[in-house]
């Protein structure tokens, strides 16, 4: 027997896919035009798949910065914060992040995956309960294989089945944390954090908000969904990715949290990794900046969003519950929106395929994130051929239409 | 409520997630025989929390094969379901 033979359902399932036309997990950009374009096949193609929600990535002062801090600083740490050194990039960015969500203590990790994983599994110790929303990103799955405390989930974004789910717990001693996420991945939609704050805090647990999607892009000083909600004071712990909004690759947490550096020489995805290399952190700090004054960004961010989710919904099709620059179509299977996928990118418009178990109720899904520089046009573009598509493979029908509009 | 009740509940929501399976018994394999996607078992495993209201924590479920092992271990967690 094999080693991988364990993965033939998976196999057959890739094989199937690849022979629908273009591997969707191994698309290649073979140059990057704009924040919003790139060559795709020797074609010219528009950018909806992205989640560079402020298009910071090609930003002249971050790059600029990036630039000097390499020449500086070289190419790499070569080692991790704890084994190896610390630099001077990485503590200014914690605490320029500290200052910018108004809290006493920051720490970065070199990916958003690493810094969920870290934080959430080193949180929770063996007599604790871990209690996270149903629809969860992988990295919080992970953290969960990761902790030896006992980990329970309720039903995605239901505050009701929150408070029965800790009402269990309440006898069985140990801390409890509670992890949600500000805008979910898949479909975008947005936590109600209040309720889930108030809930956490009537039970006496511990809030930890992935603003992964958020940061950057919601409250009015972009600081995600908990400064939007008027709840920073009640999530005790905020995790975050610098991959988004921040257009660079790292995770970080903040928190109020007495002791909090401790967390250094407990977490071992912080501790046994290498650490982010100077270019990269000059960047995220030179791009934070624009994430604080971001305030007309964000808006232009937030009318591109309605302006696609609008799009879309009136052309037929079915999107998700919030308007968010997390903007996801769903299809009746997972055949329908690899060929609707294949059909796109042959057109010039490059989305996200996402199939279960990725995504919420086995739901197959095309997925695009808005950024705040695509142009109108971009976005009419985007919509006209979705609704060309969505025609040709009777994916859309006039009762939809009649009842969307 | 009898023991044996658990395995019946278990196999009624099993019937809801595995449409068109037939013959579910207590010594079924749930994920192997069934070809249950983990995600599913979490679908029952909230659905079996909910029906005796407790708390099945993930790592417990890591070790359940069959219909049998998952209703002891309901039943472990909840007198109540045993009596």
């Amino acid at each position: 027997m094999g080693i991988l033979d364990k993965f033939k359902d998976l196999n057959a399932a890739y094989d199937d896919i690849k022979s629908a036309g273009a591997d969707p997990f191994s698309v290649r950009f073979d140059e990057m035009l704009s924040s919003t374009e790139a060559v795709v096949g020797g074609k010219k193609t528009i950018l909806f798949g992205t989640n560079n929600y402020l298009g910071l990535t090609f930003d002249q002062h971050s790059v600029e910065q990036a630039v000097t801090a390499l020449r500086e600083n070289g190419t790499g740490t070569t080692g991790s914060r704890i084994a190896n050194g610390s630099y001077g990039w990485h503590q200014r960015l914690e605490t320029e992040l500290a200052e910018f969500f108004g809290r006493r203590h920051a720490m970065t990790f070199t990916t958003g995956y690493q810094a969920n994983l870290g934080i959430i599994s080193t949180l929770a110790g063996r007599d604790d309960h871990l209690v996270i929303d149903a629809d969860s990103h992988a990295c919080i799955y992970d953290a969960c294989k990761l902790t030896s405390a006992q980990v329970t989930r309720f039903k995605h974004n239901d505050f009701n089945d929150l408070r029965k789910r800790l009402s269990r717990l309440e006898d069985k001693g140990g801390n409890i944390i509670v992890v949600t996420e500000g805008i979910y991945s898949m479909l975008g939609d947005k936590a109600p954090l209040k309720e889930i704050a108030a809930v956490t805090k009537e039970f006496g647990g511990y809030l930890v908000v992935d603003e992964a999607h958020s940061m950057g892009v919601l409250g009015a000083n972009g600081r995600g969904l908990a400064e939007e909600q008027g709840v920073e004071d009640q999530v005790d712990f905020i995790v975050g990715t610098f991959s988004k909004s921040l257009g660079a690759i790292g995770g970080f947490c903040v928190s109020n949290v007495d002791d909090f550096d401790l967390l250094r020489v407990a977490c071992r995805p912080y501790m046994f990794t290498a650490s982010l290399p100077c270019s990269v952190v000059a960047s995220v700090v030179t791009s934070l900046e624009k994430v604080k004054n971001g305030q007309f960004l964000r808006e232009k961010l937030m009318n591109n969003a309605q302006r696609l989710y609008d799009g879309l919904r009136n052309a037929g099709f079915d999107v998700g519950p919030d308007v968010s620059p997390v903007v996801a179509i769903q299809l009746t299977s997972p055949d329908l929106a690899v060929a609707f996928w294949n059909a796109l990118l042959d057109e010039g418009l490059y989305v996200n395929l996402a199939l279960p178990p990725a995504t919420p109720m086995g739901q197959a899904l095309l997925r695009s994130s808005v950024s705040a520089v695509h142009s109108q046009k971009q976005i009419d573009n985007a919509i006209a051929l979705f609704t060309k598509v969505g025609r040709e493979f009777g994916a859309i029908t006039p009762e939809r239409i009649a009842s969307a509009s | 409520m009898t023991g044996t009740d658990v395995e019946a509940v278990i196999i009624r929501e099993l019937h809801k997630l595995a449409s068109g399976s037939v013959g579910i018994k207590a010594d079924t394999n749930i994920v192997r025989e069934l070809n249950l996607p983990s995600l599913d078992v979490m679908e029952l495993v909230m659905a079996l929390e909910d029906e005796y209201d407790i708390s099945i924590p993930l790592d417990r479920i890591a070790d359940v094969e069959t219909v049998h092992e998952l209703a002891e271990l309901v039943r472990s967690l909840n007198k109540k379901a045993d009596v």
